[in-house]
């Protein structure tokens, strides 16, 4: 068994274990923390790609490396949208469950939820 | 089995523990904890791998600043139960891991079916390094071969930007971000933050200097200065810049504005959309990648700092 | 060492440039819209919108002109090491349906999201997003790399998400936060599955993969997890849970974009692999399953749109079962020799996404304003509004009447289309859906109008004033969809011969009223809730017959409600987004 093998199927069990806890996580950070576990299998993968792919004096092929760099912003990218919402409405609820106590009921015309 | 096999064995063993442990803990706060170990961990696969830029960029992110910004929210949601979906039953949770273990399953044996010798782009990067004067071929494709690619996500980075300012209440569009940090000015923090900032800020210009031939480059320089910005912010000794500031605009749309205008410079008097004149293709790219290095540290510290909180009266 | 064996069409064309352009510009907007600030923000939205507007124009025109697609080669570096942007006719509709619908947005926004000193957020984050959606599209349509492909499509939900929280209420942040999440996962199959082909392949390029890419078991694996992953980004039943709420609560400009053109995005990378990366691949059970799903959206969609209370939920549960629609078109392009043909159903398919764009999008547009006048959208409170709101309600029933598919409408060109290629491959059981689709369409259309058109309970007071220009742009939309049916398509799409609309005819006369007639008997049995149809006596005689019936069809929606409530669940929905991915490999697998 080669380093590469061991690596690939480490790729694959981090996506298992990221998937898992994406479906039965019930809290949104916790599935936010999955789905960075889940990713970083995924880029794994790449690398495990990349590294069979070795030639030419290069130890890893750079294209599946520079898929992963680009991949890795854009997921940080996510993590934070995510993140920003999920304290935003931390806040609103907060204060929704607040001034809900003073006056019950929103406005039950608004659409949405 | 050679003696390298079994540390890697056992460092693959080591992260999916960690994995596992992230995933099962029921504290959110153990979990960001282990998460973060876990992105230190990945990042020597990387090298492992033989993949030393992507395992600084992975340091930079998976351990560093992604474990900051989960370490954070995780501080300020503590009891926040109230946004949870309802826990699924016992027999939904049996279903989804078996169904999880099936793809983990079906995705190990496709790695084992992978073709042998495996194809690759390797040798093409290579033999093509010429056209740009750079020996980094990972720098190569980024910033010449897929740079359509590397622009695109740089205008994703601005959009999540925008998202998260989006989130302000109204009443502090355009002021500063987050909550304004105090700390003791003869503590640690800012004892670091007055101690590490000049020697990260040399760091960060090297590893984005370096990156043209060495490992390294704009992302994993920008993601340093911007540790070292938030470090000042949270020691006190910064603030956080007021949004709707010009000169913030400026730095958020450096990097992506070079990228474009150099690209169509390209189309009009050169070759094609995004291609470099050989002997000006050096100093090209590494103007791009300073401006991005800047706009990454700047995009990087203010996703971290969140959407704005104080409006901009006093 | 030689440079990279290019690919077949790897030469850029005289007009490739404009592909740059097309993506280069709303990014210029966006960027230039970002540094000027508030103030300017929406005066660089309406400058770039008619410079991208006469460039898609061009490309448009440009495109039968040209041997084969426009292709445009990044950096002069040919596939695979480079990346080429291409432009055939699918992308070329796709591309004039976009253009139009955010044009027409535009027009319908400008007074909703003007700057002014109290609400400076809003307007910037929304033209930003426009022009940015705008981009993330044009990128989707015309790149030739399934990786750069994947950017663009997180770019798209990027710009997406803000605009369904833009007023920040929790219901609305709860939702993009589901929205988001959803489509992490979506994407993050998709991009586990370039992983595996690049791994197999050594090369992402759309064309080069389809001449290397074989029966291997790695491949398949591969676009079952693309495909499955693309399908949660384009919420096909049952990966819907994310977008009711979503859609329903972005404000209207925002819905009718996120409806309209969002979700196409998608759907189109869908197309471009099945079709175009690998069309001998997926099999006879595969097609049958992807159209089974739409079904099922359509039969959900539907019956769910009509127990709605809310007009804005409605519409976004329509554009569930229209979703589904989409998909019908895959069985029907499998051929004898076990190949997905680009024939009249693909051309059926692509025809309903582009009128579905530009009706939905009137349709988003005509309900905003009248929420926006009556300060709600209760559709049992709509009575009297078509004598007060005449132009919102005019739109949205050109609207509706392009959708249900009476001709000239693009709908009623793509439903013969799939119709004659359902009659081909002599599966008559997809022509069934077809027609059920129509009359499900027409039942949901005619319980709004049928509202909007009866005598209110007491007078109408305006809340606030009729926005006439964005009524018009509605209008518009609308009647352009009403039209499609009209456009020469065969320089864009190959669609076989069909006999010309004949708009006078008995034939097309009775083709356009069943569907409505059916579509009344559908209204009344399946909506809970009184019925304008049903306030006069002859009326309540005839329902008062039909009533045990009525009860059993209650009956069965509100079981069918219950099941939706179950399958939006997250933990539900995630699951049978796995067991797809799993039955597509096992599918493609067997037929391979």
């Amino acid at each position: 068994m080669s380093g590469v093998t061991v690596f690939g199927l480490c790729a694959a069990a981090a996506v298992g274990l990221g998937l898992y806890g994406l479906i039965t996580n019930p809290q949104p950070l916790r599935k936010i923390i999955a789905f960075n576990l889940l990713g970083s299998g995924v880029f794994l993968l790449f690398g495990v790609v990349g590294r069979r792919g070795a030639a030419a004096g290069m130890g890893n092929d750079p294209v599946p490396q520079a898929l992963v760099i680009t991949g890795v912003v854009v997921a940080f990218s996510a993590t934070a949208l995510a993140i920003a919402l999920l304290l935003r409405l931390f806040q609103t609820s907060a204060s929704v469950a607040r001034s809900g106590r003073a006056s019950p009921g929103d406005d039950p015309d608004q659409v949405g939820g | 089995m050679s003696i390298e096999t079994v540390i890697e064995i056992v460092l693959a063993a080591v992260v999916l523990t960690l994995g596992v442990w992230t995933i099962v803990v029921p504290e959110t706060f153990s979990a960001t904890v282990g998460f973060v170990a876990y992105g230190l961990l990945v990042a020597l696969i990387w090298v492992r791998l033989d993949a030393a830029d992507v395992a600084l960029t992975e340091a930079a992110i998976g351990g560093g600043l992604g474990g900051v910004l989960l370490l954070g929210a995780a501080a300020r949601l503590r009891d926040a139960d109230m946004m949870a979906d309802a826990r699924p039953g016992k027999l939904l949770r049996a279903g989804a891991a078996a169904l999880s273990v099936l793809t983990a399953a079906v995705l190990a044996g496709v790695v084992l079916l992978l073709p042998d010798p495996a194809p690759t782009l390797a040798p093409a990067a290579v033999a093509n390094a010429w056209a740009t004067g750079l020996s980094n071929p990972v720098t190569n494709v980024l910033m010449a071969f897929r740079a359509m690619d590397t622009m695109l996500e740089k205008v994703v980075l601005l959009l999540a930007i925008i998202g998260v300012w989006s989130l302000a209440p109204d009443s502090a569009w355009g002021g500063r971000p987050g909550p304004r940090h105090q700390a003791d000015p003869r503590g640690v923090l800012a004892f670091l933050a007055r101690l590490l900032p000049p020697v990260g800020i040399v760091i960060g210009i090297y590893i984005l200097w370096t990156g043209s031939d060495h490992p390294g480059g704009a992302f994993q320089g920008g993601a340093i200065l911007a540790s070292m910005w938030l470090l000042a912010i949270m020691a006190g000794l910064a603030d956080t810049p007021l949004v709707s500031h010009r000169s913030v605009r400026f730095i958020l749309v450096a990097g992506p504005g070079l990228f474009l205008l150099v690209g169509l410079a390209g189309l009009l008097f050169g070759a094609a959309f995004l291609s470099y004149p050989p002997a000006l293709a050096k100093p090209l790219i590494l103007g791009i990648e300073i401006a991005m290095t800047l706009t990454i540290a700047a995009t990087l510290g203010l996703l971290l700092a969140g959407a704005p909180e104080r409006s901009t009266e006093p | 060492m030689l440079p990279p064996a290019p690919a077949l069409d790897a030469a850029t064309t005289p007009s490739g440039f404009l592909l740059v352009l097309s993506i280069a510009i709303p990014i210029a907007g966006v960027l230039l819209a970002f540094v000027l600030g508030d103030r300017y923000v929406r005066l660089v939205a309406f400058a770039m919108v008619p410079l991208e507007l006469a460039i898609t124009v061009t490309i448009v025109a440009a495109v039968p002109h040209s041997t084969g697609p426009l292709v445009y080669l990044l950096g002069a570096w040919p596939p695979p090491l480079g990346v080429a942007l291409r432009v055939d006719g699918l992308a070329a509709v796709m591309l004039a349906a976009t253009a139009v619908v955010i044009s027409a947005v535009a027009v319908y926004a400008g007074a909703e999201f003007s700057v002014t000193t109290t609400k400076a957020r809003a307007p910037f984050v929304f033209w930003i997003l426009l022009l940015a959606v705008w981009a993330a599209l044009n990128a989707i349509f015309v790149g030739g790399d399934l990786f750069t492909l994947y950017v663009a499509l997180e770019l798209l939900t990027f710009a997406a998400v803000p605009l369904v929280s833009l007023d920040g209420r929790p219901e609305t942040l709860r939702a993009a936060i589901r929205y988001l999440l959803f489509a992490l996962l979506g994407s993050v199959l998709y991009l586990l599955g370039t992983a595996l082909l690049y791994g197999l392949h050594a090369t992402l390029d759309i064309v080069l993969l389809s001449h290397r890419i074989g029966a291997e078991p790695a491949s398949l694996v591969a676009a079952a997890l693309m495909t499955s992953g693309l399908l949660a980004k384009t919420a096909l039943f049952p990966l819907h849970l994310w977008l009711p709420p979503a859609h329903a609560g972005a404000p209207a400009a925002g819905s009718a974009i996120l409806s309209g053109l969002v979700v196409k995005g998608s759907f189109f990378i869908i197309v471009r692999l099945w079709f175009q990366v690998m069309p001998g691949l997926p099999g006879f059970a595969a097609t049958q399953l992807l159209a089974a799903l739409g079904a099922a959206a359509i039969v959900f969609g539907s019956v769910l749109a009509l127990r709605q209370e809310r007009l804005k939920l409605l519409i976004a549960y329509s554009t569930l079962a229209q979703i589904g629609y989409l998909f019908l078109m895959f069985p029907l392009a499998f051929n004898g020799s076990g190949h997905l043909e680009s024939g009249g159903a693909l051309a059926g398919g692509l025809l309903q996404a582009a009128s579905h764009a530009t009706a939905k999008a009137a349709m988003f547009m005509a309900a905003g304003s009248i929420y926006a006048g009556l300060g709600h959208d209760r559709i049992t409170g709509l009575g009297g509004i078509a004598r007060v709101l005449p132009l919102s309600v005019l739109a949205f029933a050109f609207a509706g009447i392009a959708l249900i598919g009476v001709q000239p409408s693009g709908a009623s060109l793509a439903k013969d289309l799939l119709l004659q290629a359902a009659t081909e491959r002599q599966q008559w059981w997809w022509a069934v859906v077809l027609q059920a689709g129509g009359v499900f369409t027409a039942a949901y259309v005619l319980l709004v109008l049928a509202h909007a058109l009866a005598p209110p309970d007491k007078p109408v007071v305006l809340t606030g004033p009729a926005p006439r220009l964005g009524d018009v742009a509605a209008l518009v939309l609308a009647l352009c969809s009403l039209l499609l049916g009209l456009v020469p398509w065969e320089p864009y799409l190959p669609v076989p011969y069909i006999s010309p609309p004949d708009l006078s005819g008995l034939g097309t006369l009775s083709k356009s009223l069943l569907p409505v007639l059916g579509g009344v008997v559908l209204a009344i049995l399946l909506s809970p809730r009184p019925h304008p149809f049903a306030s006069s006596v002859r009326w309540k005689v005839a329902i008062g017959m039909l009533n045990r019936f009525r009860r059993g069809c209650c009956a069965f929606s509100s079981y069918v409600e219950r099941g939706n409530g179950v399958l939006c669940e997250w933990p539900a929905a995630s699951t049978c987004l796995l067991m797809l991915a799993l039955l597509f490999s096992v599918l493609m697998l067997v037929a391979a």
